[in-house]
């Protein structure tokens, strides 16, 4: 076997592993979610057994499913939408119109997110108090905005760099006002990473956990609180929380897996570049 | 159809300055050309006349009126780009009325205009089009039919034919030239291509290192350069240079001992020149021929030949080449040892700074 061969069986071999235990959990769990109780946790594992739907009718009988699902669109949506709206005029700027500080502010505007969430928990919480925004869907939107600000900037800010700047001043020759640089040629000549930032986005307020969890108590809660509601303080049922969890993961893996090209040429671009 | 006046313009980037000073007057419907190596802030000056580029220091009138705060749009400019700049999601059409849709002006008067410019060019059945669908010639047009529509006072060129290839480089240069006539526009065109600033241009203007080196037609920067950084820019191949030292001076110019011992009397003025200065002597392959009674001798190393004439090299020294034109079927071979003859009056003489001695009234090469 020629070097070359070999090493590309290699490396599909370790390829194949990673994935396999980066998906193993959800595997596992997809299958608890349809054992029985006693099953779930039954050792040796059970790798073969009677298929039951009966842990999704108890959960759909203690909790009501299409609140928390309506609630985790509408926050996710939202907020990627306006994370978006906000990023846009501030990638223009840094990108075409850039400062001696541009770059220390890029990086500044990253740094945020190296800070642990928790660190702020108090303060956000006695704030939302003050203004009424605990357990809202627009506290949640409001927070989700902030939280992916950032990253959103960032990802259209470097999609706007590849955009050639004579085409800017070609317009500007033109007569095009900044907004109307963003809005007609920069939007659409940036969709395509546009749309993989709103992905990024709507993923990521999917997932998100903390703020979901610890800002909302009845009214806003999306479907991170919804599984969390299954672990009960009267002890761990695992067949019910995985038929929880999947509910909760479903709608967003199956958009990741219509969307995987789009994501992909999202996430590297700049790394292949 | 406008005038352009550029007063004492200074640009600086931070703290280096790539314009130091520049006065310029581009009259109504003149063609003239920026002309000058990389960086020598040629494509600069043209985009402080856009309003692309800030102007540091000195003033830019456009008929007159001051336009240094005035934005790009409302200078009543076109400019193509070198890179055409083309918006790649919009059709030839939607590209070329871009401007008129930002105006606000009606679909159907949009689109009498773009027809109209179109029918110039020949672009008329690329209209629907997206410019990734063109040719790079193609796309030039679209880029220069953009500028028609707007039916500009000035139109600006940032080396529009860069990314041509020879052919077609050649080809749109007289379709330029010939827009320049039917349009009876003011053109200000920035190349570093000399040949592109000869065929074209009313008047060049020469810049080198962020200052103006000469401004003059075609012909008096060729026969007339004011310094030895001029004649060795204009003129294909580049003018022969050879150092010489001052033998005498006198009423009927310049005596300068030639390699090989001949003396040649150039008709220049010779007041700031004493005998012994070092000067440097300039002409070019054009004005030299092969000849028997040539005043100058070498042998013969690389013989170009470009079919209808020659060119070639003739080693004087061991460190100086020149270049001689001879014709195109000139027998001469490699190593031959031949006489290459010089007419004084078509001879430059330069001072060690540079600069060029003037020519006696009446001699000399036609101004």
């Amino acid at each position: 076997m020629r070097p070359k061969t070999k090493r590309k069986i290699g490396m599909t071999f370790v390829g194949w592993f990673v994935a396999l235990l980066v998906a193993f959990p959800i595997f596992w769990m997809t299958l608890a979610a349809f054992k029985t109780e006693i099953g779930a946790v039954a050792t040796p594992p059970e790798l073969f057994f009677w298929p039951t739907l009966e842990n999704f009718a108890e959960v759909r009988s203690r909790a009501d499913y299409p609140v928390f699902a309506m609630n985790s669109i509408v926050i996710s949506v939202t907020a990627t939408f306006f994370a978006i709206v906000i990023a846009l005029p501030a990638a223009y700027a840094m990108a075409f119109h850039p400062s001696r500080h541009t770059k220390d502010l890029l990086l500044w505007m990253l740094s945020t997110k190296m800070m642990p969430a928790i660190g702020v928990l108090l303060p956000i919480y006695l704030a939302y108090r003050e203004l009424h925004l605990l357990d809202t869907v627009s506290g949640l939107i409001i927070i989700y905005i902030l939280m992916n600000l950032p990253i959103v900037a960032w990802m259209i800010y470097s999609f706007f760099r590849d955009v050639p700047k004579e085409i800017l001043e070609a317009s500007r020759i033109d007569g095009a006002k900044p907004w109307q640089q963003v809005t007609m040629l920069l939007v659409p000549l940036a969709l395509p990473g546009i749309a993989s930032t709103a992905l990024l986005s709507i993923i990521l307020c999917w997932n998100e956990a903390f703020w979901s969890i610890n800002l909302t108590a009845t009214q806003a809660r999306p479907l991170t609180a919804f599984i969390a509601s299954f672990s009960s303080p009267e002890g761990l049922f695992w067949a019910k929380l995985s038929a929880a969890s999947l509910l909760a993961i479903a709608p967003i893996v199956v958009l990741g897996f219509m969307t995987q090209r789009q994501l992909v040429r999202g996430l590297t671009f700049g790394a292949v570049k | 159809m406008a005038n352009v006046e550029v007063k004492n313009v200074r640009k600086a980037f931070a703290s280096v300055e790539v314009i130091k000073g520049v006065d310029l007057t581009v009259k109504e419907r003149e063609f003239v050309v920026f002309v000058g190596p990389s960086g020598c802030g040629k494509s600069t000056l043209l985009r402080m006349i856009a309003g692309l580029e800030e102007i540091s220091s000195g003033d830019v009138l456009i008929d007159g009126v001051r336009v240094n705060d005035v934005p790009p749009d409302a200078r009543g400019l076109a400019m193509v780009f070198q890179s055409y700049a083309l918006y790649p999601h919009m059709t030839v059409a939607d590209n070329m009325g871009f401007a008129l849709r930002l105006a606000g002006v009606h679909k159907e008067e949009r689109r009498t205009k773009v027809l109209a410019a179109a029918k110039i060019l020949q672009l008329e059945p690329l209209l629907d089009r997206k410019p990734g669908q063109l040719s790079g010639g193609q796309r030039q047009r679209v880029a220069i039919g953009r500028a028609i529509v707007r039916n500009p006072k000035v139109f600006l060129f940032d080396e529009p034919l860069s990314n041509l290839d020879a052919a077609l480089r050649v080809q749109m240069r007289v379709e330029l030239a010939k827009l320049h006539r039917d349009l009876k526009a003011t053109m200000i065109y920035v190349t570093h291509d000399q040949v592109e600033a000869m065929t074209m241009a009313d008047r060049i203007v020469v810049l080198s290192a962020g200052l103006v080196e000469q401004v003059g037609s075609p012909l008096e920067l060729y026969n007339r350069p004011r310094n030895k950084f001029v004649a060795g820019f204009i003129g294909s191949p580049t003018m022969n240079f050879v150092e010489v030292k001052a033998m005498a001076t006198s009423a009927q110019g310049v005596t300068v001992q030639l390699p090989g011992g001949a003396a040649l009397t150039v008709p220049v003025a010779s007041a700031n020149v004493s005998v012994g200065d070092a000067l440097t002597l300039g002409v070019r392959p054009d004005h030299l021929k092969v000849g028997a009674s040539g005043a100058v001798a070498g042998s013969v190393m690389v013989v170009e030949r470009l079919g209808g004439l020659t060119y070639l090299y003739v080693q004087l020294t061991p460190s100086q080449l020149i270049i001689v034109h001879a014709a195109g079927n000139s027998p001469v071979k490699v190593s031959d040892v031949v006489n290459v003859e010089l007419e004084a009056r078509l001879a430059h003489l330069f001072r060690s700074d540079g600069v060029a001695l003037a020519h006696l009234e009446g001699d000399g090469p036609p101004a």
